[in-house]
């Protein structure tokens, strides 16, 4: 299962939250972040209210907040636009410690902020606690367009695959004295990146005519039929019921 | 399946073309057991969309359960052939049949589960997560589900002597038993004909002897698409030769080896120091 690739993210434990089946965890956490991108954005203490559940899940699922908040920086360069708002956006306008900012601009950057993190940090532990394999079949199960799920599963296969071309070629660069200095090198990174990618294609080539050669007509045989029981679609549940909750509750106050 | 159909009857008189001496001309078309050839190709010639002829009638005979090398340097034609003994290719004239069933459309999932097409590099074929799942693919295509499935992979895999690396991703494994992962991939489809492209190739010493020791052992008809002459020799007690898109060459692959003249005009050398005449052949 390209365990190159989802030992980064996962992390391997025999929690209740790993026990689960993967398709239960999807719809979860799609209908988690469903919620929390419903609430209204002046609720401020429901998303609070979110962020204490998503640890209790942590905590369930044995996932140190240390790898959580360190994996949720890759959120960064998405809301660095959110952080640009209030000083671009118009509206009636408010000072905070002697800056002149955008009232609107400011519920904006929030709202981007508080959504984008919660979503973010449930994908996370989503993928702490379930294996890359397991997420393709959940996704299948979940009936996925099966041509999605099958480029997934290639990408997983052949991931480390091209990435070990690439090193190949970087190194046979390198063993003929090129360093990248600048850009009248790009040249020959855009060249490298072209045979990359033509490699790469007629390696697809060649899988597709291996795959038909084996009896491939256009879909995948399911193996592993991982049914969910009530309890645990019940327990997959707890989270976004208990978020749906919290969400009704903003809309009233 | 079929019976025989009308194409398989020219087949006696196809190899005799070749000046056989194998062991092909003295049991017949049909081989001892008088069952119908693994694979039968009769006049087959195929020229690619761009204009390039690569096969310009291939007559072949492979009487099951017999292992047979085909041999010819690059751009003989080998690769070609191959893909039209499952119907990748269609051919342009000539017929390919299996056990007795001719590769048409209508037959296709059948041929494909009956002619089983070890590819050279491994990570062509092993496309699928884990090697379990990449052994259950083809029985798995075929309708195969269950306890039935899972005997199909462990028996597969326990011939290649690869159970223990059932749940291992394919790009974890060394390149030798990646090449035997495939080999099994194929095996499991209990397949008529075993069709090998260059299977030696990118093995160091030992895993060639892995993989050679495995294949003697199997009970199926081989076709080995090599130019590693010395490995056909140890294999295959049967060779024939392609070159420029025909059969030149069709006999003992010990005979063959030895006629100089012959491998000379067809682009195929020994390596430095083998002497096949002098190599002791294990009994098949």
């Amino acid at each position: 299962m390209g365990a190159g690739h989802a030992h980064k993210l996962y992390l391997h434990g025999h929690s209740p939250v790993h026990a689960l089946p993967p398709h239960c965890k999807l719809a979860a956490v799609f209908c988690f972040v469903l919620v929390v991108v419903s609430t209204p954005r002046e609720a401020m203490w429901a998303f609070g209210l979110y962020a204490v559940l998503l640890a209790a899940v942590a905590r369930a699922g044995r996932v140190p907040y240390g790898h959580l908040l360190k994996r949720m920086l890759i959120e960064v360069p998405f809301v660095a636009f959110a952080l640009l708002m209030p000083f671009v956006a118009r509206g009636p306008y408010t000072e905070v410690w002697g800056v002149t900012l955008s009232e609107p601009g400011l519920w904006g950057a929030w709202n981007i902020l508080a959504k984008g993190t919660l979503g973010v940090a449930a994908s996370v532990l989503l993928a702490s606690t379930t294996e890359l394999r397991e997420l393709l079949l959940g996704l299948q199960r979940l009936r996925l367009p099966p041509l999605l799920v099958q480029i997934a599963s290639f990408m997983i296969r052949y991931g480390d695959v091209i990435a070990d071309e690439m090193r190949r070629m970087r190194i046979a660069r390198v063993s003929r004295g090129f360093r990248a200095r600048g850009v009248r090198q790009w040249g020959v990174l855009a060249k490298s990146a072209g045979a990359l990618f033509i490699r790469s294609y007629e390696r697809g080539e060649r899988v597709h005519l291996a795959m038909v050669s084996r009896g491939y007509t256009g879909t995948m045989p399911v193996l592993d039929e991982t049914a969910a029981t009530r309890a645990q679609w019940t327990g997959a549940a707890a989270l976004p019921v208990a978020a749906f909750a919290v969400c009704l509750m903003g809309w009233a106050a | 399946m079929g019976g025989v159909t009308s194409d398989s009857t020219a087949d006696g008189t196809t190899t005799g073309t070749a000046g056989s001496t194998g062991p092909n001309s003295a049991a017949g078309p049909n081989g001892p057991t008088g069952a119908p050839p693994s694979l039968a190709v009769s006049g087959l010639a195929y020229a690619y969309p761009d204009g390039h002829q690569a096969l310009f009638g291939v007559d072949l005979t492979v009487p099951r359960g017999e292992r047979v090398a085909l041999l010819g340097p690059n751009g003989a034609g080998k690769t070609t052939l191959v893909l039209h003994l499952n119907g990748i290719l269609t051919a342009g004239a000539g017929s390919v049949a299996v056990a007795g069933l001719p590769v048409e459309p209508r037959h296709l999932a059948e041929i494909r589960r009956r002619v089983g097409i070890v590819f050279q590099d491994p990570d062509d074929q092993l496309f699928m997560p884990t090697v379990r799942e990449d052994v259950a693919f083809g029985p798995a295509t075929a309708g195969l589900r269950g306890a039935e499935l899972d005997a199909r992979v462990h028996e597969a895999l326990a011939r290649v002597g690869m159970e223990a690396h059932s749940d291992r991703p394919p790009h974890h494994l060394s390149f030798g038993q990646r090449r035997r992962v495939a080999v099994a991939t194929v095996l499991a489809m209990r397949p008529e004909i075993l069709v090998l492209d260059e299977p030696s190739s990118n093995l160091d010493p030992a895993s060639r002897r892995e993989l050679a020791d495995i294949l003697v052992e199997l009970d199926v008809t081989v076709l080995m698409v090599t130019h590693d002459l010395p490995y056909a020799l140890q294999l295959c007690p049967r060779a024939v030769v392609l070159s420029d898109g025909v059969i030149v060459a069709d006999g003992e692959t010990r005979e063959l080896l030895c006629d100089e003249a012959l491998l000379a005009a067809h682009r195929l050398e020994l390596p430095f120091g083998f002497d096949p005449g002098s190599a002791k052949v294990p009994q098949r």
